[in-house]
C-alpha cells in the first residue's frame, strides 16, 4: 500500500485527485485487513512511558487533506501550531475513503499518529472503540461552539474531537435559468416541486440531488428528513416517509433524473456545471470546482422548509482533529496543544475562508461572511445544524444503512415510501 | 544444474541402500540416520527446494483463510482492533447473515450474475476462438487487440461503461434512440430490472479475452490432419466443429468454464464501479456484500461470513476444476 509522508506542507500539495478512489478503497481496505490481522498477532508493542512534555521533540500528524487548498493550508496551519507548541510536525495525508481502516490497521499495530483528522460521525465509533483520548482531560474545550458539533465530537460526556469549521448541505441554482422561468428560489417544499416542474425543460432537470447506496445518500436526505421531523431512531414514521415521497415525486414527475439513485455529490456538481440541472442539493466544498468554471453562474440559498417558516436542520458535515490514544502522556499532552491551537479564533476564520467551510463558533460567522457572501446561507444553517451521531453514537451506521437502503427502493419504485421505510428498518 | 546432479547422485545411491542396512565399505553404518547419507542430502535438498513454495503459502494463503475461517465466528468489530478482543459468537454470524430477508435475493443475483457472464464469456470467447483460427491479413493484430479490455484497470473501464450506459447522456441510449430502436430512455444502471443485466454485460467484455486466449491456445492442439480426413467424409463447417473440435477441446473448456465460475463469483470492483450494488440491491452479490459488511459498516464478523460462503462455493469448484484438470492429464 503506498504511502505519502509529507513533513511540509509543500510536498503534501501533489495529493492524488478523487479519482479512482474507490479502486484505491477497496485495495487499501483489503491491505488494512491483511495487514491487521498480521499485525494483531504480533501486538504488544511499547509501554512509553510519561515522559515530560517539554522533552518531546516532534509529534505525528494525520489528515486527509489530500487536495489543494485544504492541502497545502492545513500544512502550514499544523506547521505554525507546532512552532507555536516547540514540536516539528510529521505530517502524512491520505485520502478520505482509506482513512478508518487505516487507522484500525494503526490501532491493533499500536503506530497510531499523535493527531489524526477524521470525519466527525466517525469520532463515536473509534471513541467507542477505545482508540481516542478524551480532549478535555488535556486542557482542550469546544466553548462557544454550536450545539451540534459539540454533539457530534462527545461519547459518553467527554470531548474527543475539537471541530473548528463544519459545513452543510445548501439548495444552489443558476439565477439566469431561474429568472428566465421567472420561478424565485424556493423556501417550502411545495415551492421547490413546482419550481422544479417548470425549470425542467429539454435535457435540463430542474433539480439534482445524490441518492447512491452509501451513506453519501444517506447525508443528503437527513435535512429533508430532519426538518419535516424525522428522527434515525425510528425512520418508519408519516414525517420521514413524507420526506421521501418529497424525492419520490421529483423523479417521477421527471424534475430530477432517475440516475439520482447512482449520482454522487461530485456526479451532482458534474451535472449542475454541465447545465443538465438547474438546482441542486450540495455543499460548499464544491466551490473550488466551481471555480473552476468561470463560466458558470451560481447562487446558494438555504435548502427549503417543508412549510412557510419553518426550520431547516441540516446535517453537521466537516473533519476534526481527534487524540489517538498511544499510551504515551506527554506526546498526547503536546498533541492536545497543537490541536488547541488549530482552534483558536484566529486560525478558525483564516480555515473557513481558505477552504469554504463554516466557522462551528457562530460569534465568527459575520466575520467570514463579510468577505465571502456565498457562505451565508451555510452560517445561517449553523445553529440548527445537527449530527447524525449524536443520537445513536456508534449505532449510527445501521440507521445510515437503512435509510439509504430505503431512499433506494422508494426512488426505484420497488415500494411506497412508507413500505420501503418499514422494510428498511426491519432488517 | 546442481538439481540434476543431485538426482543423478540419489539415483545412483538407492541401490546401494537397498543392498541392505548391513555393515557397507564405508563403515559409517551404525551412526547413520534419516537425515545422513547421500540418500538423506537429497531428502534435505528436496525440502529445501520445497520450503519456499510451502511457507509461501502458508502465509499467504492458508493465515488469512484459517483467520478468514475463524474471523466467521466471531464478534469482529472496530473494537476489536483497539482491545485484541473477539469474543466467540458461534454460528450467530452466520444466522444474522443467512435469515437476512435480503440474502435469497443477493444469493440470486450471484448466481443469476455468474451463469450469465460464464455463459457470455464462454460463447463469444469461443466463437472468436474459432474464427481466429483461420489465417488472414492482420488476424494475429487484430487477435492480440483483443486482450485490450484485459489491460485496462478494471476501475477505469467500469467508469467509462458507466458514462456510455448513463441514461441520459450516455452514449449507448443516444445511438438506440437515433436508430429509434428504443423509445425513451431505458436506466441501465437505474432501472431494477436493468441494472443486472448490465453488469453482466460488461463482466462479459471484460472476460472474453481470458476465454478466447485459453480455448485458442486449446484449438492450437486440434490437428489440422483431423479437419482434413473430416472433410473428406463430408465433415465441414458446423459438423467439423461438432465432431472433431468439440470433443477434443472438452478438457479445455472444463477448465475454462470452472476458473470463470471462480473469478467471476468474487467479481467485485466491476460492480462496486457501476452501481454499487444499487439500485435497491439489484445488482448486490455475495462478494459486494461481504464489501459491504466489512470495510462500510466495519462488521468484520460479518463481512467474514459471507466472505465463508463464497469460499466454500469456489471450493466445490475448484475440486470440480482439480478432477477436470486430472482427467485431461491422463486423457
Amino acid at each position: 500500500m503506498p504511502t505519502r509522508t509529507a513533513t511540509t506542507a509543500a510536498s503534501s500539495t501533489s495529493g492524488p485527485a478523487a479519482t479512482g478512489r474507490s479502486r484505491r478503497t477497496v485495495a487499501a481496505a483489503a491491505a488494512a485487513l491483511l495487514g491487521a490481522v498480521g499485525l494483531a498477532a504480533c501486538g504488544g508493542g511499547d509501554d512509553a512511558g510519561s515522559g515530560d512534555p517539554a522533552d518531546v521533540t516532534s509529534i505525528t500528524v494525520q489528515d486527509t487533506f489530500v487536495t489543494d487548498p485544504g492541502a497545502t493550508f492545513y500544512g502550514e496551519q499544523l506547521d505554525a501550531c507546532g512552532e507555536e507548541v516547540g514540536v516539528d510536525i510529521e505530517r502524512q495525508s491520505i485520502p478520505g475513503g482509506d482513512i478508518i481502516s487505516r487507522v484500525l490497521q494503526q490501532a491493533s499495530s499500536q503506530t497510531l499518529p499523535d493527531v489524526l483528522s477524521i470525519d466527525n460521525p466517525d469520532v463515536q465509533q473509534l471513541a467507542d472503540a477505545g482508540a481516542l483520548a478524551p480532549l478535555d482531560q488535556y486542557g482542550v474545550s469546544a466553548e462557544g461552539y454550536s450545539q451540534g458539533v459539540v454533539d457530534a465530537n462527545t461519547y459518553e460526556g467527554e470531548l474527543y474531537g475539537l471541530q473548528p469549521t463544519t459545513n452543510t448541505l445548501a439548495l444552489f441554482y443558476d439565477p439566469a435559468a431561474l429568472e428566465e422561468a421567472g420561478v424565485e428560489p424556493p423556501t417550502t417544499w411545495d415551492e421547490l416541486r413546482s419550481a422544479a416542474e417548470t425549470l425542467t425543460e429539454g435535457d435540463r432537470y430542474g433539480i439534482a440531488f445524490s441518492a447512491p447506496p452509501s451513506y453519501e445518500g444517506t447525508w443528503q436526505f437527513l435535512p429533508f428528513m430532519w426538518s419535516n421531523g424525522g428522527d434515525e431512531s425510528d425512520i418508519a414514521t408519516p414525517e420521514t416517509a413524507e420526506a421521501l415521497q418529497l424525492w419520490v415525486d421529483l423523479v417521477e414527475s421527471g424534475s430530477a433524473s432517475p440516475s439520482v439513485v447512482t449520482w454522487g455529490q461530485e456526479d451532482v456538481n458534474d451535472q449542475f456545471i454541465a447545465g443538465n440541472a438547474a438546482m441542486m442539493v450540495n455543499g460548499p466544498w464544491q466551490f473550488p470546482v466551481l471555480a473552476q468554471n468561470p463560466d458558470v453562474d451560481y447562487e446558494v440559498t438555504t435548502l427549503p422548509a417543508p412549510e412557510a417558516g419553518g426550520t431547516v436542520s441540516a446535517p453537521l458535515g466537516g473533519a476534526t482533529w481527534t487524540l489517538p490514544a498511544t499510551g504515551d502522556e506527554a506526546r498526547q499532552q503536546v498533541a492536545a496543544d497543537v490541536i488547541a491551537c488549530m482552534g483558536t479564533d484566529e486560525n478558525i476564520v483564516e480555515d473557513a475562508l481558505t477552504n469554504s467551510t463554516v466557522p462551528s463558533k457562530p460569534e465568527l460567522g459575520e466575520q467570514v461572511v463579510a468577505e465571502d457572501p456565498r457562505i451565508q446561507a451555510f452560517v445561517d444553517q449553523v445553529p440548527d445544524l445537527r449530527s447524525r451521531t449524536g443520537e445513536l453514537g456508534a449505532e449510527w451506521t445501521d440507521a445510515a444503512t437503512s435509510i439509504y437502503e430505503a431512499v433506494q427502493t422508494a426512488l426505484t419504485g420497488g415500494a411506497t415510501p412508507e413500505q420501503a421505510l418499514e422494510q428498511a428498518q426491519g432488517r | 544444474m546442481s538439481t540434476t546432479t543431485t538426482r543423478t547422485d540419489g539415483a545412483a545411491a538407492r541401490p546401494q541402500d537397498g543392498s541392505g542396512d548391513g555393515p557397507t565399505a564405508d563403515g559409517a553404518a551404525p551412526r547413520r540416520s534419516r537425515w545422513r547419507g547421500p540418500r538423506a542430502r537429497v531428502r534435505l535438498l528436496e525440502l529445501a527446494f520445497l520450503a519456499p513454495a510451502v511457507l509461501y503459502l502458508l502465509a499467504f494463503f492458508g493465515y488469512p483463510v484459517v483467520q478468514n475461517l475463524l474471523m466467521g465466528f466471531q464478534d469482529y468489530t472496530t473494537r476489536t482492533f483497539v482491545t485484541g478482543e473477539a469474543p466467540w459468537v458461534g454460528l450467530d454470524n452466520y444466522a444474522t447473515v443467512l435469515g437476512d430477508p435480503a440474502f435469497g435475493r443477493t444469493a440470486l443475483n450471484t448466481a443469476i450474475f455468474t451463469v450469465g457472464s460464464i455463459a457470455g464469456q464462454f460463447v463469444l470467447g469461443l466463437a472468436i476462438a474459432v474464427f481466429f483460427r483461420r489465417r488472414f491479413p492482420l488476424g494475429n493484430l487484430l487477435r492480440s487487440l483483443l486482450l485490450l479490455p484485459w489491460l485496462i484497470p478494471l476501475i477505469a473501464a467500469s467508469a467509462v461503461w458507466g458514462w456510455i450506459l448513463d441514461r441520459d447522456n450516455g452514449v449507448l441510449n443516444q445511438v438506440l434512440g437515433a436508430l429509434g430502436i428504443v423509445s425513451g430512455s431505458p436506466g441501465w444502471l437505474t432501472d431494477t430490472s436493468l441494472a443486472l443485466v448490465a453488469v453482466i454485460v460488461v463482466n462479459i467484455w471484460i472476460g472474453i479475452p481470458f476465454n478466447t486466449t485459453i480455448l485458442y491456445a486449446g484449438l492450437q492442439d486440434v490437428p489440422e490432419e483431423l479437419y482434413e480426413a473430416g472433410s473428406l467424409d463430408g465433415a465441414t463447417g458446423w459438423r467439423a466443429f461438432r465432431h472433431i473440435t468439440w470433443p477434443l477441446l472438452r478438457p479445455v473448456v472444463t477448465v475454462v468454464l470452472v476458473l470463470g465460475v471462480v473469478y467471476t463469483l468474487k467479481v467485485l470492483d466491476v460492480i462496486l464501479g457501476l452501481t454499487q450494488g444499487g439500485p435497491a440491491g439489484a445488482t448486490q452479490t455475495l462478494a459486494v456484500q461481504s464489501y459491504n459488511l466489512s470495510f462500510t459498516q466495519f462488521e468484520f464478523g460479518l463481512g467474514a461470513a459471507v466472505g465463508n460462503v463464497l469460499i466454500v462455493v469456489s471450493l466445490l469448484f475448484a475440486v470440480l476444476y482439480l478432477r477436470a484438470n486430472r482427467r485431461a492429464v491422463d486423457e
